[in-house]
């Protein structure tokens, strides 16, 4: 009997300690997963983004990235509090407003904001293009963004392209980039 | 094993005493400081000077001034921010685990040393002499010889 009650707590230890490793690896994958795209990036290759589905900001509606497979997407992390941000966000309507009718997407995501703060700075600044709220922040350990503001470029094939630009751009930056993600081929 | 089982009673009550009996009602600022985690720097909002700590600091001030309770700021910064927002675990449903399962394993741990502390303590098999000859202070009495030989030196010294 004894011996049973030793083999049964033996194998309740062995558990836990795989439970805690499998915990630890899956992890380590997730935060591997955002430090890896700016990596393949740097080699000059084309990774998938995360598969994410993203509430709307008027929390009717959902968006995913997937969605826009054919055209070329500018994708910008965002929060209301940001100074940045605040500089960034009318050059973004310009470009959204400039390159829609070749196929631009402009998508703003709101991360680690109140949405009602996030709705009024977009009242304020005038912003027509669409804007998914991930006020947890979920999204951005996927992409590997460490801060505010971060933008990422895909290409028409739905792979990123260009910079992963970390803070605010320029005009030139942000043409250039457009422009790279424009001229990626539909596949 | 009584001492035992009052010292996993007394652990489990420390741990129903954490996981109730709070109020809610008239909060401080001061006090939700502590409760709540600046999303961005993952320091609780005391800690914190992020932009977006200073704004849910503004938060919870106009919620307090509003009347709001505890629960109702709660809910909104976990609608807001998700349960990562939260210092602490909720008391409740799968996150009550958090809570019960380090008392328990404390416990348990307890439980598990004084258990074999005591067999380890009984089951000590004491060294008996061949001829099964004990001292007076019950331990095996020295081997003659070397006893002779004790004697001589300890004279030595006299």
């Amino acid at each position: 009997m004894a011996r049973r009650v030793k083999l049964i707590l033996q194998a309740a230890a062995v558990l836990v300690v795989a439970l805690l490793v499998a915990l630890l690896g899956w992890r380590v994958t997730e935060q591997a997963e955002g430090r890896g795209l700016d990596d393949a990036l740097e080699r000059g290759e084309r990774p998938r983004p995360p598969e994410l589905v993203f509430e709307t900001l008027d929390g009717e509606g959902e968006i995913r990235l997937a969605d826009f497979r054919g055209k070329a997407v500018v994708l910008n992390f965002w929060a209301s509090w940001c100074e940045p941000c605040k500089d960034e966000a009318p050059l973004l309507e310009e470009t959204w407003q400039r390159y829609r009718d070749e196929g631009l997407v402009v998508l703003g995501i709101d991360a680690q904001d109140f949405r009602t703060d996030a709705k009024r700075f977009v009242e304020r600044y005038g912003l027509t293009y669409p804007m998914a709220y991930d006020g947890q922040g979920a999204s951005l350990g996927r992409f590997g963004n460490t801060g505010f503001p971060e933008t990422w470029f895909l290409g028409r094939d739905g792979r990123l392209v260009g910079e992963h630009i970390v803070g605010p751009f320029d005009r030139e930056q942000l043409e250039e980039n457009v422009r790279a993600a424009l001229d990626t081929p539909v596949r | 094993m009584r001492i035992v089982l009052a010292l996993a009673a007394l652990l489990l009550a420390l741990g129903a005493a954490a996981c109730g009996g709070e109020s809610d009602e008239r909060p401080t600022l001061a006090e939700l400081e502590k409760k709540y985690i600046c999303p961005t720097c993952r320091t609780t909002l005391e800690l914190s000077n992020a932009p977006i700590a200073e704004r849910m600091r503004a938060f919870i001030r106009e919620r307090i001034a509003a009347g709001d309770s505890e629960a109702e700021i709660e809910a909104a910064l976990v609608s807001s921010f998700g349960e990562g927002v939260l210092a602490a675990p909720p008391k409740e449903g799968f996150n009550l685990l958090a809570w019960v399962l380090p008392l328990l394993g404390g416990a348990l741990a307890v439980a598990v040393l004084a258990f074999a502390l005591v067999r380890w303590s009984r089951a000590r098999p004491q060294p008996q002499p061949a001829d099964g000859a004990v001292s007076v202070n019950g331990r095996p009495e020295l081997d003659s010889e070397l006893e002779r030989k004790l004697d001589d030196e300890l004279a030595r010294f006299e």
